[in-house]
């Protein structure tokens, strides 16, 4: 039991640095004294004051207010995507594994094609197509997101396939649909899981980076990514601008962390290191 | 061995192909180039449809004929022009030569730092350096490289500050005349290390946490192995016992993921050229996306997936020169 307890306080820690961060993104704009499209203009490139909690920005846009908006859009992205990529990446993984021959050798080499391509740059290229709508930007990073996972569950699949109570479901005539949901979805939980928590902040960062380099979100709807393109080329005149988004984008990406890999350890210890 | 190597350069080189030709087909189908041709050409709407016709980009032309065309020339070693006119093979080959200088040495420093300390982490299990290393590690991870690269950034700009001197440079690649200054050729050199420092760093930092987590994980695993405890109980000292017979076998998962991380690779270099400014493959190909330039993002792509298939290769070779098993029985 020893040798859990430190997973479990990472979930504890993790799960409580997230439930902040949500009640800070969801909650924040109704305590904050601007809304996010709201101009000041008595205050430009202002430093983090009473007035102003993290400054404003050089067209007087209080810098609170965006972070927090940012921060909304980079956690709905992240889940959304983490719950679309993991379902698909169970699908797949599991059709593979369970059907076997060349159902298995089919989807297995469009995981591996799908590896090759540089999935990050086809999801730029796509992009312009969306006119930086966010939920294309969610489909697409699910398009892309799931292969690995698509590979873990096809090998936890297969082995499961030999078990004795599931030859024995299947020798007596259940289909192949119940006997995947009843029997093998189930052990595949705390890996679908756990890898559900990490695709989150996979995603969370391929969003923030996409915007950055300007394939993602696009002005006047902004994310974390965004900000930060928009700070660091002053970060060393004006800290703030490029800080709060950054710290921001850190915290979310460090809690999702805790919580996965907490998780992971937890529920399975099995898989420790399977996937770094 | 040569058998199974081959096997595996057969698969990886129809995917190769099969990927490149996806991402070409993908870029021509949503890229759109005409904006950038009409700037360039600045004539009249004719010239533009005959300078887009010229350079295998018009629209009118159905998709399939246009990849024939791309791939027909890709083949001869021709992956078109730019949008500018310009060809693109002679511009891919120096801007690789550039990717490389910047990318090569904070690779090699990421793995092989991340490898050291995860095995420290590993065999001080539980001790105050593995707690240090693991969280450190951890916090890393949370860093993506474009928020890493300007920290970086913030603490040089501190750093010359403090000492006064401009002992590190984060834009570009040299300074001008940096090379005819009193000590020459040495001074210039000198000039491109000074440039290549934050870069340099900014590379192997974000890999190191990744290569550091799983080392850690895979040399747990090796070092409650039989063969570990019999070199111990051979007269072995740990530090032997762990490095000769434990290292060896803890490397061979880690050389699966190389392929995985010859993408990683590709998109840090991508996000630290723009923040450098340096002028490599990366930044033209954002820059070229954002222009709509068909030809220079599936050149780009080619040299990705041409990337990780001697990524995969290498990883290949990697695992049968540690792994006996790979060689005597081929999978």
């Amino acid at each position: 039991m020893t040798a859990r307890r430190p997973a479990n306080r990472r979930t504890t820690l993790g799960l409580a640095l997230l439930a902040g961060l949500f009640l800070l993104a969801f909650l924040g704009p109704h305590l904050a004294p601007w809304h996010w499209d709201e101009t000041d203009f008595t205050a430009f490139r202002e430093p983090p004051s009473a007035r102003h909690w993290l400054g404003t920005t050089q067209s007087g846009r209080d810098m609170f207010a965006l972070t927090l908006r940012g921060l909304q859009k980079s956690l709905v992205i992240g889940l959304l995507v983490a719950v679309l990529s993991t379902a698909l990446a169970a699908v797949v993984g599991m059709t593979a594994g369970f059907l076997g021959g060349w159902a298995d050798r089919l989807l297995m080499w469009g995981v591996d094609l799908l590896l090759v391509l540089p999935s990050i740059l086809i999801v730029a290229v796509l992009s312009p197509a969306l006119r930086g709508h966010w939920l294309g930007i969610v489909l697409l990073l699910a398009l892309f997101g799931w292969m690995i996972t698509a590979r873990m569950v096809r090998a936890m699949t297969l082995s499961l396939r030999e078990r004795e109570y599931v030859r024995a479901a299947r020798f007596l005539g259940v289909g192949n649909v119940r006997v995947v949901l009843r029997h093998i979805l189930p052990h595949l939980s705390s890996l679908l899981i756990a890898d559900a928590a990490i695709n989150v902040s996979v995603a969370i960062i391929a969003e923030s980076g996409l915007a950055y380099l300007g394939f993602g979100v696009r002005p006047p709807d902004l994310s974390l990514g965004t900000l930060i393109a928009d700070g660091w080329g002053s970060a060393h005149a004006y800290p703030w601008l490029f800080g709060s988004a950054a710290g921001a984008l850190v915290l979310v990406v460090l809690a999702v962390n805790l919580l996965g890999d907490g998780l992971r350890d937890a529920l399975d210890p099995e898989l420790r290191g399977a996937r770094p | 061995m040569g058998r199974y190597l081959l096997r595996r350069l057969a698969t990886y080189a129809v995917l190769t192909v099969v990927a490149a030709s996806l991402a070409y087909l993908v870029a021509a189908g949503s890229l759109r180039p005409r904006d950038a041709v009409r700037n360039h050409t600045g004539g009249t709407p004719a010239a533009v449809e005959a300078e887009l016709a010229r350079l295998n980009l018009h629209d009118d032309v159905p998709l399939p004929e246009r990849y024939l065309t791309w791939a027909s020339g890709v083949v001869r070693g021709d992956f078109g022009e730019t949008v500018q006119g310009e060809p693109v093979t002679g511009e891919l080959w120096r801007r690789l030569g550039v990717s490389l200088r910047l990318l090569s040495a904070g690779s090699v420093l990421g793995f092989a730092g991340g490898v050291a300390l995860g095995v420290y982490a590993a065999a001080r299990r539980g001790h105050t350096p593995d707690r240090v290393i693991g969280g450190g590690a951890f916090a890393l991870l949370a860093v993506p490289v474009f928020v890493l690269a300007v920290f970086l950034q913030l603490g040089a700009a501190r750093l010359n500050e403090m000492t006064g001197l401009q002992l590190v440079e984060w834009v570009g690649e040299s300074s001008p005349g940096a090379a005819d200054g009193t000590f020459g050729a040495l001074g210039g050199f000198g000039d491109r290390i000074r440039h290549l420092l934050l870069p340099t760093l900014a590379v192997a930092l974000a890999q190191l946490a990744v290569y550091c987590r799983y080392q850690r994980a895979t040399m747990l695993d090796v070092l409650g192995a039989d063969y570990v405890r019999t070199a111990r109980a051979k007269g072995l000292r740990r530090r032997h016992a762990l490095l000769r017979h434990g290292l060896r076998t803890a490397v061979v998962p880690l050389t699966t993921y190389f392929a995985y991380t010859a993408g990683l690779v590709l998109l840090t270099g991508m996000f630290v050229e723009k923040i450098f400014g340096w002028h490599g493959l990366g930044e033209w190909v954002v820059d070229s996306i954002t222009r709509g330039d068909v030809n220079v993002v599936a050149a780009a792509n080619c040299v990705a997936a041409v990337a990780v298939l001697l990524a995969g290769l290498f990883s290949d070779v990697l695992r049968a020169v540690l792994d006996p098993r790979v060689r005597v029985h081929p999978r």
